[in-house]
């Protein structure tokens, strides 16, 4: 068999549509709004590329450091959530009978077909003051009213509505359900991959269930989970439309900040300082992930 | 851009040449406008046509508008009386107009700024001037709508519509009228059940109003008082919208919102319980306006179909649809006398008569900026 790189040619002639597509959709312009990180406004259109770094020191003053570690805060939450609902999904997955996987598997794709922007306006409507679940309690309050006082405790009071939209708590529900496929699928990846008699051996030799997931399943999905937990995280870092719709007076995240430095307050140098700030925290999120598996690779 | 280099003049010249070879370009230009734009009638072919419009350009116009703000026919109405088809795109706020337009014009050839982004175009060398000689239905235009402190001579701008700032509210849940931003900007009374703008400038500007100030004479002094009583009635503050209280209030998110007061009249056809108010303490005015950014690759179209959107019989049925207070005198003489009699939509003269156009003020937009922005996070 031949060695597919020495065949530079063939390589040049596969690889030269993607790396150009690369080269000029993505380097070209991630390296523009680098360069405006270093500039300042000069005018209303115009932004003189001079090397400062004021916008860098701006975006570690107190007020956009809080910003962006509220938004870490929100992204880690969102993460951990979507790994304890996601993993017992995963698990029913992948032990699933073979016939239903892909169904299942689909059905978590699915909201996929749908854009993000529909689904969170969907959520709008069910989590409203008249949204679909306040109106089902409303009804259960007024039906089972008289369930309070068969057991001899007073009627209770008109229903009230659940706060259940514009504050942290929509944001953090909006996130999970928008990022929870996201987690189940590298989850199901590595747990499908499992060696299925490692369970049987553990259970056999008197494991608990408890204990088999947590001493052997557990560590051997291990790359799944960190693989899952990484692409949950990064892109709730920088979520900019369910804060935006779902949030309240407080919920804005980094995202928000740097929408309104690019619109609003028309100074692109500062908000392309704060997208940077955002990348360059993903990059050593990812470089970290890359030297643990380095090292892992090394010890074994 | 290619287009965006092209003059006026050499502009005949230059349309033969992308013909030729520009097909790709502004196709790809196009691209993604494609995305949240509404062709009308059926000119769908994207290859530039031998038709040729009345002007003796291309039978194209490129029209970049608010959503819900146009009357339901116009566009193909003009298609009807000039053959040219109009290609309308939709922005959300004037600053994804500036935005889009900031980096270079992608093709439109009418926009529909406010009064103040006028001025900031204007200073940015984005629009271009207005041929009047073009534009004879200027005749129709309210004459206190010409000579404006944002353009004066009406030099850049057609006024298209008129708006004033104020609170919609429920009436069965709001005792009594909410006749004064208190409600709003320094009580508790309402507590969760508001919905404040979430445009910076315009919340200092009115904040500004309730403290007895003129919109246009704010300092840095100001901005801290102010950022101070909004960090306290933040609590109350149920959400900031982005232009769709109007929303939030019919579905009952809301008992009281800071919303335009065309907005509210839309909605006030549906619901019954709505009502509109500026408080006595004066407003701020709005004006949207009709200008052709530089670089428009079809400003005879542009000119021609400006024209066409002030004559009388045209904006009577843009307002019709729209329900906004029209600065077109001849058309809103055709509406009929539940609109011209509309408080919500021509407001008391009285009051009016407190409220003022913001200027744009380059110094203020990023202080006002940075302090929503510790608003939000406090």
């Amino acid at each position: 068999m031949q060695d597919w790189k020495r065949q530079p040619g063939f390589f040049a002639a596969i690889a030269a549509a993607p790396v150009t597509w690369l080269i000029l959709f993505f380097i070209v312009p991630l390296a523009i709004v680098w360069a405006y990180s270093f500039g300042r406004n000069t005018g209303l259109t115009s932004i003189d590329i001079s090397g400062t770094f004021a916008n860098y020191s701006r975006a570690l003053e107190p007020l956009y450091f809080e910003i962006f570690l509220k938004s870490v805060a929100v992204a880690a939450l969102t993460t951990l959530i979507c790994l304890i609902v996601g993993f017992p999904v995963a698990m029913a997955i992948a032990f699933a009978p073979p016939r239903w996987k892909p169904w299942l598997l689909l059905l978590v794709m699915l909201p996929f077909w749908t854009n993000l922007l529909i689904r969170t306006y969907a959520l709008l409507s069910v989590l409203g003051t008249r949204g679909f679940v306040n109106q089902t309690l409303e009804w259960l309050w007024n039906h089972c009213g008289w369930l309070m006082s068969a057991v001899g405790l007073p009627e209770p009071g008109p229903f009230q509505p659940l706060p259940l939209l514009y504050n942290n708590f929509a944001v953090i529900f909006g996130l999970v359900y928008v990022h929870l496929p996201f987690m189940v699928l590298p989850l199901y990846a590595a747990l499908d991959r499992l060696d299925k008699s490692l369970i049987e051996a553990s259970l056999d030799l008197g494991a608990g269930h408890w204990t088999t997931i947590t001493r052997i399943v557990a560590p051997l999905a291990a790359p799944g989970i960190i693989s899952g937990l990484i692409i949950t995280f990064v892109p709730a870092l920088g979520s900019y439309l369910t804060p935006e719709l779902m949030g309240g007076t407080d919920s804005q995240m980094i995202a928000n900040v740097i929408e309104r430095q690019f619109k609003r307050a028309n100074d692109w140098p500062f908000g392309a300082a704060l997208s940077f700030m955002l990348m360059y925290a993903t990059f050593i999120l990812i470089a970290l992930q890359a030297l643990r598996n380095k090292t892992i690779e090394a010890r074994s | 851009m290619e287009q965006r280099t092209t003059t006026l003049a050499e502009f005949a010249n230059r349309r033969s040449l992308l013909k030729g070879l520009g097909v790709a370009a502004v196709g790809l230009s196009f691209g993604g406008l494609a995305a949240c734009s509404k062709e009308s009638g059926n000119g769908t072919d994207a290859a530039p046509s031998a038709k040729i419009a009345p002007t003796g350009e291309e039978s194209k116009l490129n029209f970049y508008n608010w959503d819900t703000y146009i009357g339901e026919t116009t566009l193909d109405d003009f298609k009807g009386a000039s053959g040219t088809d109009v290609n309308m795109s939709l922005f959300a706020t004037n600053d994804e107009l500036f935005a889009k337009l900031r980096a270079g014009n992608p093709g439109f050839d009418v926009i529909v700024p406010s009064n103040d982004f006028v001025e900031r175009m204007v200073t940015a060398d984005m629009i271009v001037p207005l041929d009047h000689a073009l534009l004879p239905n200027i005749k129709n235009i309210d004459p206190s709508f010409i000579d404006v402190a944002y353009d004066p001579g009406r030099k850049y701008s057609m006024p298209y519509t008129w708006l004033v700032l104020g609170i919609g509210y429920r009436k069965s849940k709001v005792k009594p009228i909410p006749d004064s931003w208190k409600p709003l900007f320094d009580s508790d009374q309402y507590k969760g059940r508001i919905a404040l703008l979430s445009e910076a400038g315009d919340l200092f500007r009115l904040y500004g109003k309730y403290l007895g100030k003129s919109v246009n004479d704010l300092t840095a002094a100001d901005i801290k008082t102010i950022e101070a009583m909004m960090i306290k009635q933040k609590p109350f503050v149920k959400a900031f919208h982005e232009d769709n209280g109007q929303d939030l209030l019919v579905k009952g998110e809301v008992d009281l919102v800071l919303e335009y007061n065309g907005d509210i009249a839309q909605k006030m056809v549906e619901d019954d319980d709505i009502d509109f108010v500026i408080p006595k303490e004066g407003s701020q005015l709005n004006s949207d306006t009709l200008c052709i950014p530089k670089g428009a690759p079809h400003p005879k179209n542009a000119h021609a179909f400006i024209n066409y959107l002030l004559d009388a019989a045209v904006g009577k049925k843009i307002t019709e649809t729209i329900l906004y207070p029209t600065p077109n005198a001849a058309a809103k003489a055709l509406m009929p006398d539940g609109y011209k009699n509309n408080p919500v939509v021509f407001p008391p003269a009285a009051l009016l008569a407190k409220c003022e156009y913001a200027k744009y003020r380059p110094d203020m937009q990023p202080l006002y900026e940075e302090a929503f922005t510790r608003v939000r996070a406090a």
